[in-house]
């Protein structure tokens, strides 16, 4: 019988002595994937003095976390973690390897995957485990990972497997799987490892370093109002802000919106943007291009407002409104200030 | 000190601005009805790369992996600056995912001499993925600079760049040769010159040549309007390491994004119609 791995493993990126986000939503989806292939759960932790931080990894469903605590660890950069990743996935053997699909999971994936000379599928919106053959080579593969993602500029889905190598590796948008609740008592097995790091890779010097909390977080936001090609301008949005402060909600924006640079990339919505399940979504003059709808559908309610009566955005939207925005917008201000009272 | 300088470039459809016919029926994608562009990011790596010339000196070298179609590409880039293009291309290349691709981009990059600055464009307009910067940079033992949205200075054997993070910034130098991705937020692509339109609309690569004499090939190549086309044996590939067989990665299938569609409620834009709505909102809870 042919030993084929069956583990689940998820990167967990640290922030400032804090685990990720995106990757503590990884953990859950390895259980579930870890599920269907009979296996453990795992997690690599590198950094320094983040040796805490694996309590969170259990309670998150981690059965076993591989941890490289070393000082010249203690910021990102690419070249020793890249080596020191390499190594503990070639000792840890899994079947799966995830990487939340931010900046530093986009750095790092490609380098490590190019190292071990695997497969790798970039800003997976799903994976599930599933039957795959190989109708060249007449051979089957009773469960592999589907790695689901958009492509195309969002306007098609592509599903991704990666039959001979292992393990298989995939980035995954974040935000897009569900955190699961933790079990605070849970435990797990603690792997250290060890390994001196060459010089050579400690080439690389950080300067300087800005991070701010932020200001946009489409994910989170009970309320979007965005805003498209139809809004005309920096200033009109100025009306959108206006709407979302009032409802208490965020500012979104269409790619195209974005693309004329009437505001920030951080607001873009859609499947090259955030993909986001707000319970209220207002779409201002945006005519709905495929990849925009396929980010924002999933909204409880959609109100679009288009002077286009024919705006593919009306498809998904619940209330339609065919009128002008610089008229819709500031009367929705008015009318909800009156009844919010 | 001057630079020598490769930028990588791809030639995509042009996925931002999607016309009536660009998708089928069948909600796949038309690529015939698409114009075929310069991936946009690619053309802020050329700018960074030019303006690396313009102000030390240097040489920039553009190499594309792509059908014959893709020599297009490349003369759009000689239009903007670059000084030499070579065009990769062969059947064998074909289906490369990006572990394959980077391959190819490390053997051709390695057959031009080692450079200075290594630059791709943050991602592809196509597939999004960014992975053929890290994974070029790995294949080359190059560290590497990804999201970078500003070269701070250049020097000394060494290069500073501002990095994009999710929520901020990070400013690291590194020892070159180095890889960088570039982002649209690092510079305005200069557009074409009108010179140097003039002088390389008549770039050709050889497979773009109804008849591919020798002594034409050597009339271009003595006037700087070769571009160069190498095949797997003029970079010293593998061929197992090419294309598909190259290509661990297997697209299982291909589906149109699912929409919902439903029928909307039209509300009116008069004060009543929007009064109504709003009352329904707070009445549903979906509103405070």
């Amino acid at each position: 019988m042919h030993d084929e791995p069956t583990d689940v493993c998820v990167f967990a990126e640290v922030h400032d002595g804090k685990l990720a986000e995106a990757s503590l939503e990884l953990l859950h989806k390895a259980r579930d994937l870890a599920c269907e292939l009979e296996g453990a759960v795992g997690a690599f932790l590198l950094g320094s003095d983040v040796r805490p931080l694996t309590e969170q990894l259990f309670a998150h469903g981690c059965d076993r976390v591989y941890l490289a605590d070393d000082g010249a660890l203690s910021h990102y950069s690419t070249l020793p973690y890249a080596e020191v990743l390499s190594s503990m996935i070639r000792q840890a053997g899994p079947a799966v390897v995830l990487f939340g699909a931010t900046t530093l999971g986009r750095d790092l994936a490609p380098r490590v995957a190019s190292k071990l000379q695997v497969g790798l599928t970039a800003d997976c919106t799903d994976l599930q485990i599933g039957p795959h053959t190989d109708i060249i080579k007449g051979k089957e593969y009773p469960r592999l990972l589907y790695q689901i993602r958009p492509a195309f500029g969002g306007n098609i889905i592509a599903t991704i497997v990666n039959p001979r190598t292992r393990p298989q590796m995939a980035t995954v948008r974040e935000g897009v799987m569900k955190m699961g609740t933790p079990e605070p008592d849970r435990g797990g097995e603690l792997v250290e490892f060890n390994g001196a790091l060459d010089d050579s890779l400690l080439c690389v010097e950080l300067l300087e370093e800005q991070r701010a909390p932020r200001s946009v977080n489409l994910k989170k936001a009970k309320v979007i109002v965005a805003g498209g090609a139809g809004v005309g301008g920096r200033e009109g949005f100025e009306l959108i802000r206006k709407l979302a402060e009032t409802l208490g909600g965020q500012v979104g924006a269409s790619r195209a919106a974005v693309d004329a640079g009437y505001i920030a990339k951080a607001h873009q919505v859609g499947q090259t943007g955030t993909t986001v399940r707000p319970k209220l979504y207002i779409a201002c003059g945006i005519s709905g291009a495929v990849q925009h709808r396929a980010g924002m559908q999933e909204a409880s309610k959609i109100v679009a407002i288009n002077t286009d009566p024919e705006a593919p955005i009306f498809q998904v939207a619940h209330y339609g409104i065919v009128g002008d925005l610089n008229e819709v917008v500031p009367a929705l201000i008015d009318i909800y200030k009156e009844h919010a009272k | 000190m001057s630079y020598e300088i490769i930028v990588c470039v791809k030639q995509v459809p042009d996925t931002e601005n999607l016309t009536g016919d660009a998708m089928k029926e069948d909600g796949t994608v038309n690529r015939s009805a698409l114009p075929a562009i310069v991936n946009p990011e690619d053309l802020n790596a050329l700018e960074l790369a030019v303006s690396v010339k313009d102000a030390h000196g240097g040489r920039v070298t553009v190499i594309s992996m792509g059908p014959p179609n893709a020599a297009e590409a490349l003369r759009e880039c000689l239009y903007r600056g670059a000084d030499t293009a070579v065009l990769l291309t062969d059947r064998r290349f074909a289906a490369s995912d990006t572990l394959a691709t980077s391959y190819v981009l490390s053997c051709a990059v390695r057959a031009l001499g080692s450079p200075d600055i290594l630059l791709c464009g943050r991602q592809a307009i196509d597939g999004d993925t960014a992975q053929i910067g890290p994974q070029l940079a790995e294949k080359l033992g190059l560290p590497q600079f990804t999201y970078v949205e500003q070269l701070a200075d250049i020097g000394d054997g060494c290069v500073t760049v501002r990095r994009a993070l999710d929520d901020g910034y990070e400013v690291v130098r590194g020892p070159l040769p180095a890889l960088l991705t570039v982002t649209s937020e690092a510079n305005a692509p200069r557009p074409p010159s009108a010179k140097r339109v003039m002088r390389y609309k008549k770039a050709r690569a050889a497979c773009e040549l109804v008849n591919e004499d020798e002594t034409l090939l050597g009339e271009l190549r003595q006037r700087g309007l070769l571009i160069e086309q190498w095949g797997l044996e003029e970079i010293g590939a593998e061929e197992a390491a090419c294309g598909g067989s190259g290509s661990p990665t297997r697209v299982k299938k291909i589906d149109s994004v699912q929409l919902r569609s439903e029928e909307h409620k039209p509300v009116e834009p008069t004060t009543e119609g929007l009064t109504e709505l709003v009352e329904e909102l707070i009445a549903e809870h979906i509103l405070d």
